[in-house]
């Protein structure tokens, strides 16, 4: 292979992250003019590649990196992101770095300016020159024709629609006139499908002009339509190159998704197939980033159910928005009764027990002791864990505290005593306190949150069997968020997939892979009905 | 190290942690003023009368505090609407012309449902203002006492010992003389002036040491009640709070009207006890020394309870009574017991807020 033909090589490049291996061995190639994909879910090791390609002081600060980067076929050593722009790489930001006030002329020039000297600047330095306004108009206009955007340069970024920010974004690294390599960052996530068939329409016209692209996304259709070669990250490795000529959407899917499931011992809870403990009907819930727009699911009692998907896509906003926490509308159906909206309380009253994705944010009293955090809930809910006197009620200590040496026993919650304040408790215990106090409201359906984020193994498996046993015990209906697609299918007895804001599906644990990677995805409901029974 | 050497500095170590670096200076420079005291010749006994009386007839004030940082308003530097309350309550009680232990509970009587209103609104005003409540509370403490200073010329009050000889208005300053006056430090004074005991001039004034500790005993008994958890539970983490189906606007309202309600009482005690009531710009820095108090005690902007009220009391204000004479005898510049105020108290409130962590 000769190297002089690429533009951008990274070779052989790995990165640990305090003992944690985060990528392993991942070599990409891109050719002049090429669209390359880089594709993966959450964690597969996108963002760490990007992070060393643009010098990011993550990277730098927590030891470097192993491989070597090649720009021309020549090593580069880049260690900011200044010298990332130098070298001729640039980035389309999936969050816009634009200045709202200033116009699409300054945004794009910014920093860059064309100036021209005046008196001040000969007297003084030359940094009082005069803006060249009008060649930096024409530079301006000129990126906006090449992506055949009809607008005027004159205009401030407020206000407009975010698909024209993008483009103001792209516009920005294209002007620069040594650009060699541009990435783009989940770049459609934002966009609506005009919108991002319009970007992909100008990812076109770039790379004709010769500049190479690295178009990081999840989504199999968009990559299928307009990238040349493909490279699939799973688990910090790389799975697979493939020429878009060589490969289908059914495989880059199966590819992302890969098989890694550890089958957790469980017994047989019992199902009652006959009714339905929760449904939710045209459900939606307007939580920032998280958006459901309009979902129908039904719950089996006695069932653990998961809620899996991409970031962003809504599977965070369910339980959220059933527990009362954000804006939902819709119908929720407890044992078939409906149950009041936007209301935290009525969802406590009606046995519905929440455990928070945000541990520290919403899950905890991060300053007050364990003992605390376990009751404080039920004593404000149920009225448990009070003394009363008259019109007057008391806490009771005594109960509170005997109440959390149990909890202490029951989940092996590891602690200097139960008045130890939380914040000083490992990821994992937190989350077994989230839990107690959760079980001490004695729910019929539990919602748990991504539940084994941030804890190390041994925890999240502890934390996993108490699902299950709750569930074959106690018969407890369990709804379980979670990003960690295996985790899911290790413990749940279906699995519905969330995909932007709506059901894409539901599958049971021994599905294909490639049925998962689809659903994940987007392109299942798009493809015809394979016998994805919705419900 | 030595063994010893070794279990001492954990121990010190274990102190200094607990105890934090201001309260361990200020005790120090406590213990030194009160030595140097001594030294110079001033009467230890009656001394110490003074620095129990000025601690407790301020305590009230400073145990006002306690529900606003519990519920999460942070320090609450709008005090003074709280004590424009009690001032209202005592005026009026003398307008009606009650005298005596009747004259004080009237006062505290009329002043409550002032204070629960005026804390009613400025409840709704920091719950419009999450996240800057501090600066916030403290200018509207200054505009409500200057507002108040128009209101006290234009009351209609006719008690000649308030009145303006002409014109309308009451006086800046009004003698609690045969109203009120020492209702509670006199109330089982121990030992009284006739008895010739001598404990260097020393005195307990025990009717003020048990309604200060009622007062006390009332906000341990909200802190632990159903309510008092909820608020704990608000001020503590407000998402949390709601995840766990409380209402944190009723409960940052609820700590809100109990600060005001306990800051109008605690004018009251501090009115008896001072001898007069004072009205008009008085008020405006009153604020400031009860939350230097609950600082120095060891609260924070998230966290406060009833010993950080007794112990920075005792401390930010017995520090305060001693400096005065002391300094009167080393150095004749007759302000350098308020710069010493201004300085302790300030300094501390500095050292406070610059100890708030963000939110996480």
């Amino acid at each position: 292979m000769e190297t002089a033909n690429f533009v951008l090589q990274m070779k052989g490049i790995g990165k640990e992250y305090y003992g944690t291996r985060v990528l392993e061995n991942i070599n990409i190639n891109l050719a002049p003019g090429e669209i390359h994909a880089v594709l993966g879910e959450n964690g597969a090791g996108k963002s760490t590649l990007m992070n060393i390609l643009f010098g990011m002081s993550v990277i730098h600060s927590t030891g470097g990196f192993e491989g070597e980067v090649l720009i021309n076929g020549e090593s580069a050593n880049i260690k900011s992101p200044v010298e990332a722009m130098e070298a001729g790489i640039g980035m389309v930001h999936q969050e816009f770095m634009l200045i709202p006030e200033y116009t699409i002329t300054e945004n794009i020039k910014l920093n860059r300016e064309i100036t021209k000297p005046n008196i001040f600047s000969r007297l003084i330095s030359n940094k009082l020159e005069t803006l060249d306004r009008i060649e930096m108009n024409k530079d301006a206009k000129k990126a906006l024709k090449t992506l055949d955007l009809n607008i005027e340069e004159w205009i401030k970024i407020a206000g407009l629609p975010v698909g024209y920010m993008q483009f103001v974004e792209i516009a920005r690294e294209i002007d620069k006139s040594n650009l060699k390599v541009l990435v783009f960052d989940e770049p459609t996530a934002v966009l609506t499908e005009s919108e991002a068939s319009n970007l992909l329409d100008a990812m076109r016209t770039i790379s004709s002009k010769g500049i190479a692209i690295l178009f990081i996304t999840h989504r199999l259709d968009e990559v299928m339509e307009v990238a040349d070669n493909m490279t699939v990250l799973r688990d910090g490795k790389l799975v697979g190159v493939r020429k878009k000529e060589e490969t289908s959407i059914d495989e880059l899917a199966e590819m992302m998704v890969g098989r890694k499931i550890n089958k957790v011992e469980k017994g047989t809870n019992t199902i009652d197939e006959s009714v339905y403990k929760l449904e939710l009907k045209n459900f939606s819930v307007d939580m920032p980033g998280e958006k459901i727009k309009g979902m129908d699911l039904k719950v089996r009692k006695g069932e653990i159910i998961g809620i899996g998907g991409l970031a962003g896509q809504g599977k965070i906003g369910v339980a959220n928005g059933v527990a009362g926490l954000y804006p939902s509308k819709g119908e929720v159906l407890i044992d078939g009764t409906p149950l009041p909206l936007n209301n935290p309380k009525e969802s406590i009253n009606r046995r519905i027990a929440f455990v928070s994705e945000d541990r520290r944010a919403v899950g905890l009293l991060l300053d007050i002791g364990i003992d605390m955090n376990i009751a404080v809930t039920a004593m404000q809910n149920k009225g448990g864990f009070l003394k009363h006197y008259g019109i007057f009620s008391q806490q009771d200590t005594k109960a509170i505290k005997e109440h959390a040496e149990k909890m202490r026993k029951e989940l092996d919650i590891r602690c200097t005593g139960v008045d130890q304040p939380t914040r000083r408790l490992s990821g994992g215990n937190q989350q077994k306190v989230c839990i107690a106090r959760a079980l001490t409201l004695e729910p019929e359906i539990l919602f748990v949150s991504e539940p084994t984020r941030g804890i190390d193994v041994g925890a999240k498996k502890l934390v996993l069997d108490t699902l299950v046993k709750l569930n074959q015990e106690k018969g407890m209906t369990i709804v379980m968020t979670s990003s960690e697609l295996g985790e899911l299918r290790s413990v749940c007895d279906r699995i519905a997939i969330i995909n932007e804001g709506k059901l894409e599906g539901i599958l049971s644990p021994d599905d294909s892979d490639k049925d998962y990677g689809l659903m994940m995805a987007g392109n299942y409901s798009k493809k015809a009905n394979s016998g994805g029974e919705v419900e | 190290m030595t063994e010893k050497a070794m279990s001492f500095s954990t121990a010190w170590k274990s102190f200094y942690a607990k105890a934090g670096l201001p309260r361990i200076v200020i005790g120090v420079f406590f213990i030194f003023l009160n030595i140097v005291s001594i030294v110079i010749g001033i009467s230890f006994g009656s001394l110490m009368t003074d620095v129990i009386i000025r601690a407790l007839m301020n305590m009230i004030l400073v145990l006002a505090m306690v529900p606003g940082i519990r519920s999460g308003i942070g320090l609450n530097f709008g005090l003074p609407l709280g004590i424009l309350c009690g001032l209202l309550g005592g005026v009026i009680s003398i307008e009606l012309d009650f005298t005596g232990a009747m004259g004080f509970l009237m006062a505290i009587l009329i002043a409550i449902p002032f204070a629960i209103i005026v804390g009613i609104a400025y409840g709704w005003l920091l719950n419009r203002v999450k996240g800057s409540e501090m600066m916030v509370a403290t200018y509207v403490g200054f505009s409500a006492v200057s507002l108040m200073s128009i209101g006290w010329m234009l009351l209609p009050l006719n008690a000649p010992e308030m009145a303006w000889p002409m014109g309308m208005g009451v006086r800046t300053t009004i003698s609690l003389e045969g109203r009120f006056n020492h209702i509670l430090n006199d109330f089982w004074r121990f030992p009284t002036g006739d008895m010739d005991l001598s404990f260097g001039g020393f005195e307990i004034p025990t009717g003020l040491i048990l309604f200060v500790s009622f007062m006390l005993f009332v906000m341990w008994v909200i802190n632990r009640s159903k309510m008092g958890i909820a608020m704990k539970t608000v001020g503590a983490n407000p998402k949390f709070a709601t995840a766990s189906g409380l209402n944190v606007n009723f409960y940052r309202m609820f700590g809100t009207v109990l600060s005001t309600v306990f800051g109008a009482i605690g004018i009251l005690v501090y009115a008896q006890s001072f001898g007069f009531l004072q009205l008009y710009l008085a008020p405006m820095f009153m604020g400031f020394a009860a939350v230097a108090g609950v600082l120095i005690g060891g609260a924070n902007v998230r966290d406060a309870n009833i010993s950080h009220v007794i112990i920075g009391t005792f401390l930010f204000q017995g520090l305060l009574v001693i400096a005065l004479p002391v300094a009167n005898n080393i150095m004749t510049l007759g302000s350098l017991a308020e710069i010493t105020r201004l300085v302790v108290s300030n300094g501390i409130i500095l050292y406070a807020l610059t100890q708030v962590t963000g939110g996480d």
